[in-house]
């Protein structure tokens, strides 16, 4: 109870201290060449109050304080501790608060970190900033205050969602936001910098650091939500072109691009249109995510509390700030007429251009397969869905020459390029062609098409490894990421093609077999758990080698609310992964049984790995260097 | 003027976008069966199950009776629970049953059928989910009444005793 009363009215002062600041900012702005020290006190005391009001949401988690409706709803007493606490972020209330604690923490470390930029800079990016922020405690307080009063208080709370109460799922949130905020960091930045004409080198390399920070952790943001649906939705599968999955691809696809146009900003006073646009896309991506899943305008397997008027402010809010961005960049935007932007076909910059267009199509097939269905919906009154087939035909013929423009295009020099001493290039593309021939044709696949696919990621994967022996290394951190990017690649496609899956019935006693593989199913156990009753599954499982598996998958009936998970039993190895998950067959003995062999699934995460530290390094190299 | 002219146009397509999505929101996403009712019976060419021959989807439901059409697949446990139902029907001849198997392998299929028996005239081989968008499906299992090539009622998630006396009391 007295927890609700200090988190609201820190929110309150929280809004209070927003106001203040544009005050103090515009006063400044006018008048001084210095930084107002008071602003910088005022944006410590605002992210004070946002980090009490967090705690205080923490807390009534923590005890379990059932007169605050946010915990009644998603939390229960017999609920393990460390769920309690991931449970104040795994709700609509608690990770919008989340979102706010993260947007002031990060605005009070821009403004500590950038001592040496321009005071007005500072103030105006200061100001975009609070505009968000302004607008998140609005939508905060209006529509989905996190300390709503019940009473009388009820004894007790409904229970998070059991397939939320999950290691991987209690973080994964808190990443993937700082992934989204950082962007909103890169937006402020970038229209500041544009009102200002202040696209420069220096600017590029001085919001380098907060791309890089804000990519690492979407990236592994990603990861951990994929590796979770792999685990915890029981199919096996690990990316299933879910919007919600897609509405954190696109930020990522537009981040990523806008990496590297800064990489190149950074050197060459170039493509400084493309950066703007792209610093403004990855946050109103990342917010038209929010929009998406928090509306319940779409209809997805992650079911989130639908509340149209929650959508409605969400989505004007967006458009002001689309229209806000687009407003600065038409009318303060100058081209840089003096620099020279006439370069070679054959360069590092023309690669570069590539690049960004091919990231533009991976984006907007996302993007069209994503809001398709709500536009046609709108139109026409026809209801589809979007399916990986699409996404597949789309993506799958395009990411070959991206593939193999990532390969080449970083051994060209910038303006002008010629082919001379490039013969491994060709060697290597033989080499390849010839290995995923060889590896393609035993399987009954597409040979034509799946060799070519195997030998452009394989052709990435040469390159870039061969450049860890041979490079005089002028850039690491490109060549890890790239190199995780081609690994990455290759292990979908061999865990494709190597997947083998048995679907059965069996009862305890039971033994299943086909050619090389034996199920024996040869007992099942009960046993109550503190807030769900477990029942486990003993499975061996002998391969074709006569090795011999010991799998026990489980199935978990929880109380409250009343439903049953299947937990998916993994025997992970560096080659394959062992994946068997039981299911209740309605009113049997029988249980559903589903057995499959995914060869690499272990390689997709740990390349996904390898690509965010490509990102690190590069952040580390960057403060040696200083 | 290039400048002004390229705002200006994508001013109107984000405001046009906003509109979009504004109606968006006002409308309601709970799925209706309703809305698919009273179409034809999508055109297509599909790969049947037990041949491998092409078949155009009009032939299929081209005489001038009543079609049931079920979405299944091996690896989905609600039609398991609706299976012995199909065969129910299918026994007693009150209406002839396509399947259309959604995502499915062939082997699995296979032995699903080989140990609940099979209700099914034809079945529509659909390993990549392409056909069940055409008719408008976004689940397993799925069940449409068709009569005259026109598609009269959808029933979405497995069927039960009470569907099944709604169908043979329409199919009368």
């Amino acid at each position: 109870m007295i927890y609700s009363v200090i988190g609201y009215y820190s929110l309150i002062l929280g809004l209070c201290f927003s106001l203040i600041l544009i005050f103090f900012s515009v006063r400044n702005f006018n008048n001084s060449k210095l930084l107002d020290p008071k602003i910088l006190s005022f944006t410590f005391l605002q992210f004070f109050f946002v980090v009490i009001s967090f705690l205080s949401l923490v807390l009534s988690f923590v005890f379990s304080d059932f007169s605050n409706e946010t915990v009644f709803n998603n939390s229960h007493t017999t609920k393990p501790l460390f769920y309690k606490i991931a449970g104040t972020w795994g709700n609509h209330e608690g990770s919008l608060l989340l979102w706010l604690f993260v947007l002031t923490l990060f605005i009070f470390i821009f403004l500590l970190r950038s001592k040496s930029q321009p005071t007005k800079y500072k103030i105006l990016t200061l100001v975009f900033q609070q505009i968000i922020i302004i607008g998140f405690f609005i939508f905060l307080i209006k529509t989905s205050n996190p300390f709503n009063f019940l009473f009388p208080t009820p004894e007790e709370g409904l229970g998070l969602n059991p397939i939320l109460q999950d290691p991987a799922l209690a973080i994964h949130p808190p990443i993937l936001y700082l992934g989204y905020v950082g962007s909103s960091i890169i937006f402020s930045s970038a229209l500041s910098a544009t009102s200002l004409n202040l696209i420069t080198k220096t600017w590029a390399s001085h919001i380098k650091k907060w791309v890089l920070i804000s990519w690492i952790f979407l990236t592994l943001g990603i990861l951990l939500g994929s590796i979770w649906a792999y685990y915890e939705l029981g199919w096996g599968g690990f990316w299933f072109w879910d919007p919600v999955e897609n509405v954190s691809l696109m930020p990522w696809l537009a981040l990523t691009t806008l990496l590297h146009c800064i990489l190149v900003l950074e050197k060459k006073l170039i493509l400084t249109s493309w950066v703007i646009i792209l610093s403004i896309a990855t946050f109103t991506l990342s917010m038209c995510g929010t929009f998406l899943v928090r509306s319940g305008i779409l209809n997805s397997v992650h079911t989130f509390a639908n509340d149209p008027e929650r959508g409605l402010f969400i989505l004007i809010f967006l458009f002001s700030l689309i229209f806000l961005s687009l407003f600065i960049f038409f009318f303060f935007y100058k081209a840089n007429k003096d620099t020279p932007t006439s370069f070679f076909w054959l360069s590092k910059e023309a690669a570069i251009i590539i690049n960004n267009w091919f990231m533009m199509y991976f984006l907007s097939v996302v993007l069209i397969g994503t809001v398709y269905p709500i536009f046609l919906d709108v139109l026409s009154s026809q209801k589809i869905s979007v399916g990986p087939p699409f996404y597949h035909k789309l993506i799958i013929p395009i990411i070959i020459p991206f593939l193999l423009m990532m390969a080449i295009g970083p051994k060209l020099k910038w303006i002008k390029s010629n082919l001379e001493d490039k013969i491994y290039l060709f060697i290597l593309l033989v080499i390849s062609t010839l290995l995923s021939f060889l590896i393609v044709k035993n399987f009954d696949t597409n040979l034509l098409v799946n060799t070519i696919l195997v030998s452009s990621a394989l052709y990435l994967f040469l390159i870039t490894l061969r450049d860890f022996f041979i490079k005089k290394y002028n850039n690491i951190s490109q060549n890890i990421a790239h190199f995780g990017f081609s690994l990455l690649i290759l292990s979908i496609l061999l865990n494709n093609f190597f997947s083998t899956e048995i679907i059965t019935n069996l009862k305890v006693g039971e033994t299943f077999e086909t050619e090389n593989t034996k199920i024996i199913f040869e007992d099942i156990s009960q046993k109550k758990e503190k807030n769900y009753q477990l029942i486990t599954g003993k499975f061996i499982i002998q391969n074709p080698g006569g090795k011999i598996d010991n799998l026990s998958p489980e199935l978990r009936i929880y109380n409250q609310p009343n439903i049953v998970t299947s937990e998916a039993d993994i025997k992970t190895t560096i080659i394959a992964d062992k994946f068997i998950v039981i299911n209740l067959v309605q009113n049997q003995e029988y249980f559903n049984v589903r057995y499959q062999v995914k060869p690499f699934m272990i390689w997709i995460w740990l390349s996904v790995l390898l690509i965010s530290f490509g990102g690190l390094t590069s952040l580390i190299k960057k403060k040696h260097e200083k | 003027m290039k400048n002004k002219l390229s705002s200006i146009l994508i001013t109107f397509a984000f405001v046009f976008v906003f509109v979009l999505f504004y109606k968006g929101l006002k409308n309601t996403n709970i799925y209706t069966p309703e809305k698919k009712i009273n179409n034809v019976v999508p055109l297509f060419t599909v790969d049947l199950f037990s041949t491998g021959k092409k078949v155009n989807s009009i032939e299929l439901f081209s005489a001038e009776k009543f079609y049931l059409l079920n979405i299944w697949s091996s690896w989905c446990v609600p039609c398991r629970q609706e299976h012995p139902l199909l065969m129910y029907l299918s026994k007693n001849k009150i209406v002839e049953i396509i399947g259309l198997n959604y995502k499915d392998k062939k082997i699995n299929a296979q032995s699903f059928l080989d140990e609940l028996g099979n209700p099914y005239k034809n079945i529509i081989f659909d390993k990549e989910g392409i056909y069940a968008i055409e008719w408008g499906a976004y689940g397993v299992p799925e069940t449409y009444l068709i009569h005259n090539g026109v598609i009269i009622k959808k029933y979405i998630g497995p069927l039960n005793e009470e569907l099944i006396k709604e169908i043979k009391s329409l199919i009368k």
